[in-house]
Order: structure tokens, then sequence, then C-alpha cells
């Protein structure tokens, strides 16, 4: 089976300045994998050129075995972007824009169909906000927000999950339900690629890490050893948090 | 009152302001959520050159204006996606060219800018059976796609890159959007006129605002809103014998005056209800 996700080789540049360098990258089908790398690492950028966001300079990216100028599946991939504070000019309620999520799925000129409807509830509800469907995004905090970008990526039902930094901002008891849900999704046999610069709780569910620095490859491996590759950024945790699974999935995040 | 109805002119004038009250808000609503609320005033500066140009040519100058404003929106579209840097002053030079050119060709066409005060200003009871059928269509089109693409255009006017990634071609929405918002302006240039257009495309969206939560209420309701302005803009003028352009933008701008306490009150009511909300 092709790998989902395989980076070959790839160099971004960006105002001129190598930012990726020669970079290779897989992620196979129900492996969750952190890229992980200080700011200026070059690790977002990465991702964005996976999903077409960035041009590359020289390489190569394939998305389920198809070369990214030619892939057009969009549906087995879903994207959670950096948060960002750019709101638009017109409010928009949770259920609207985790609905966008459907995008990929729906015909031009088609209704949101049963399936579309079902998708929504059941993403927004995954991450704790069903209580909040029909309220405005502006009204949400910040990290309830981000729970929005993600339930908008979950709603896609993809095979493969992209996230950006999902825990910046959000406090420990948030992170530990996003351990959980991330857990069950790769329990059903979801594929992440994950970028975080610290771990923190969702350190167990981690099958292997990338580490970046100056925009190439130091490390790829199991987590337990990133710490001796990036020692001053890496903080090993001194707690281990409860097994994924064995959390409820709402509660702290209500 | 309703004696107005048996003038041919003014059931064509009923007719254009439906069309407008209808499409202007509607297409304006994408340009607020993406933040060009300004968009509209530009293309209809270039509009302009396009009256002029039909001036001069003999050909009908909806016609003329409807290519132009399309031209021009596709380059201020092209110009603010790739060059972002010196998008603000290219957009402006446009935007002075427009205008400029506009004057210039109705010169020499062998007409004063007295001329052009009908297009800038609207003059809707000069409103021909030729230019209502162009109009109908258009606006009926603008219509079909704003309300049909709701999907995409949401999206890509919410968030631009997560659309992208959804497989949304964001350049070709980008641009039909702006093509759409330069058919709404010369299907209003009659109505409202080419420089006041664009408050009938960004007012009833932000009156609608105070009051609504969703995307979808904001939309039909900025509609609703801006049918009525239309409307109620045409038969006053009628009445009081004032031009319509500017008379259905004051009635815009009076409901807002009217809906923003209104909002504010309601929003203060809705967060003093979630305080007391035990969840």
């Amino acid at each position: 089976m092709k790998p989902f996700l395989s980076v070959n080789d790839v160099t971004v540049h960006l105002g001129g300045r190598p930012v990726v360098d020669h970079v290779d990258l897989e992620v196979r089908a129900g492996e969750f994998v952190a890229l992980l790398g200080t700011n200026g690492s070059g690790k977002s950028t990465l991702v964005r050129a996976c999903v077409g966001l960035v041009p590359v300079t020289s390489g190569s990216i394939e998305l389920f075995g198809t070369a990214l100028p030619k892939f057009r599946s969009w549906h087995r991939v879903g994207y959670v972007p950096q948060r960002s504070n750019a709101t638009s000019g017109v409010p928009a309620t949770v259920y609207e824009v985790v609905m966008s999520g459907r995008l990929a799925r729906r015909r031009l000129f088609g209704a949101r169909n049963q399936a579309d409807i079902e998708a929504v509830s059941a993403a927004v509800e995954q991450v704790g906000l069903l209580s909040r469907l029909r309220d405005p995004v502006t009204d949400l905090s910040g990290g309830q927000q981000q729970r929005v970008l993600i339930a908008r990526a979950l709603a896609a039902q993809a095979e493969l999950l992209i996230m950006d930094e999902p825990t910046a901002g959000v406090d420990h008891a948030n992170q530990d339900v996003l351990a959980d849900l991330l857990g069950r999704l790769v329990h059903d046999g979801t594929s992440i690629l994950l970028v975080e610069h610290e771990l923190g709780a969702l350190e167990p569910l981690i099958d292997r890490a990338v580490v970046l620095r100056d925009g190439a490859v130091v490390y790829n491996g199991s987590v337990d050893d990133v710490a001796v590759h990036e020692h001053s950024h890496m903080h090993p945790h001194t707690a281990q948090p409860d097994k994924p699974g064995s959390l409820s999935g709402e509660g702290i995040w209500r | 009152m309703l004696d107005l109805l048996n003038y041919p002119f003014m059931q064509r004038a009923i007719l254009a302001a439906v069309l407008t009250g209808l499409t202007a808000p509607a297409i304006g609503t994408y340009l607020v959520q993406r933040r060009l609320a300004l968009l509209g005033d530009g293309i209809g500066h270039v509009a302009l050159t396009g009256v002029a140009l039909g001036l001069l040519t003999g050909i009908a100058p909806l016609v003329t204006a409807v290519i132009v404003a399309a031209i021009g929106a596709i380059v201020i579209e092209l110009l603010r996606s790739y060059g972002r840097t010196s998008g603000d002053v290219a957009l402006a030079m446009l935007f002075y060219g427009g205008i400029a050119g506009g004057v210039l060709l109705t010169n020499l066409a062998g007409d004063s800018a007295a001329t052009l005060q009908g297009y800038l200003f609207g003059s809707i009871t000069t409103v021909s059976s030729s230019d209502l059928w162009l109009v109908a269509i258009l606006g009926a089109i603008v219509l079909i796609l704003a309300i049909g693409l709701s999907p995409q255009l949401f999206a890509v006017c919410q968030d631009e890159e997560h659309a992208r990634v959804s497989g949304v071609p964001v350049r070709v929405y980008g641009i039909l959007l702006a093509v759409l918002a330069a058919v709404t302006i010369t299907v209003a240039m009659r109505t409202v006129g080419l420089l006041l257009v664009s408050a009938l495309m960004v007012v009833p969206v932000a009156t609608a605002q105070q009051i609504t939560r969703s995307f979808r209420t904001t939309f039909s309701a900025a509609m609703v809103i801006g049918l009525a302005a239309a409307l109620t803009g045409v038969v006053a003028s009628y009445e009081i014998d004032t031009q319509t352009g500017p008379t259905i933008v004051m009635v815009a701008l009076a409901a807002f005056v009217i809906a923003a306490p209104l909002g504010a009150i309601v929003r203060s009511w809705r967060n003093h209800h979630r305080v007391h909300d035990p969840q």
C-alpha cells in the first residue's frame, strides 16, 4: 500500500531563503506522526507545502500515491490550520463553519444531504461543542474556536488529518481531551500528521516523531528518544496522563 | 399612491429596483465577509469608463459598462491575489483612471460630463424596456449563482486557505465573485448610480448584522432590507420628487440607524441571558 503522504527530497524557499531543506517524510496508513521543532524550524511551512498552500522549489510530494499537482481527492485529507485571528466580516455559526468542511464531498449546486448534516453534528459532538452549534464562532473563546477548526477537519471524514499546532494556546485540561479524541481517531484507522513544538499529553499516542531544525530533518524515529535530539525544547513530562480511551469524550471541554 | 403603477416608466422603475435591491446585498454579503466592502466602489468607478465608451461608440452604455466593469473587476482581483504589497496603490490608480477615462471619453463623444450624471447617481425613470430586459437577465444570473454556489463562495470568503485544501479552485471563485460584483453594479447603475451602488451592497449587510448571528440569516435579511429600501426609495422619490439613487441610499442608512441601537440592546440581553444560563 502506498503511503498516504510521501515527501521526497523537498526544498521550499520563502523570500529567497530555504525554509525547508531537502526533506523526506512519510505518513503511512494508520500512522500518527509528529513533526517537531522550534519556531522557525520550517515545520509549519513543510505541512503547508504538503497540502499545496506553499509551492515547493524542488522535490516532490505525493498524497495517496498521486503527485500533489494532480491530486483531486481532497475529501481524503482534513486540514487544521494554525489558528488565525482573522475572522470574517459577517457572522458565521459553528454549524456553518464546520459544514464548510464537507465541501470536498459536495457537488456544485447540490444541497446539503443527510450525510452532511450527520457528519457535522458528529464532528461538533466529538469536540464537545454541540451546545454551541448555533452560536456565532466569534462568541467562543480562543480554545473553543480552535476546536471548531478541528471539527471542520473531522467533518470531512478524511483518512489523513494534517494538523498545524492544534494545541497552541489550549490549556492542559483541554490537551488531555484532545489527546483522547486523537487516540480514538487513530484507533479507528485515521492517519495523522501533527505539527507541534511540545507534545505534552499527546506523546503516548505518537508512532513516530520527526524533528526539524533549520529546515532539515535531524531525527526520525521513536518518540522516546526525541529528548536526546531536541533536549533543549522537549520537556519530558513527569506525570503519565491517563490512557486515551479511558477518558470520557466530554466533561472538561464543555 | 397606487396610481404610480399605471405609468409604464414607473413599472419599469419598480422592477429595476426590485432586481437591484435583491442582487446588490446578495453579492455585498460575500464582499463584506471577505473584507472587500469597498470593492464595489472601485468597480463602479471603472464602469464609468464603460458607460462613456458606449456613448462614444453608439453601443448601449449598459452593454459596454458590463464588459468594461467585468474586465476591471478581473484586473482588480488579479492584482489583489498576486501583488499583495503594491495592491492598494494599483487599485487606487484603477479607480482614478476609471473616473478620468469616463469623463474624457464622454468629452470626446462631444458631450459634457453632465451627461454622466444619470449614471453616477441613477436615473431610474429613464430605464427603457430593452435596458430592463438586460437588467432582468443579468440580475437573475447573479442571484442564481450567488445562492446556488453559496457553499463554495462562503468557504472561499470565510477561510481561503482551508477552501483551497478542500479542493475549491479559490482563484476561479475569486474572479467569479469580482465579475458578479461588476455585473451587479451595472445592473444597479440606472437605479442607484455608480457612485452610490456600493452603499446598497454594504449598508443592508451592516444593518442585518446588528441582529443576525449566522451567515445564512445575514444573507437573507440583507436581501430583504435591500429590497425594502429600494422599493421605498423609488416610491418616495416619486412622491417627493427627488433623484432615486440618493433617496434609496438614505432609506437604507435610516434602517441602519434604527437597527444599530436595537442590535446593541439585543446583544446585551443575550449576554445577560448567557451569564445566568446554568450550563
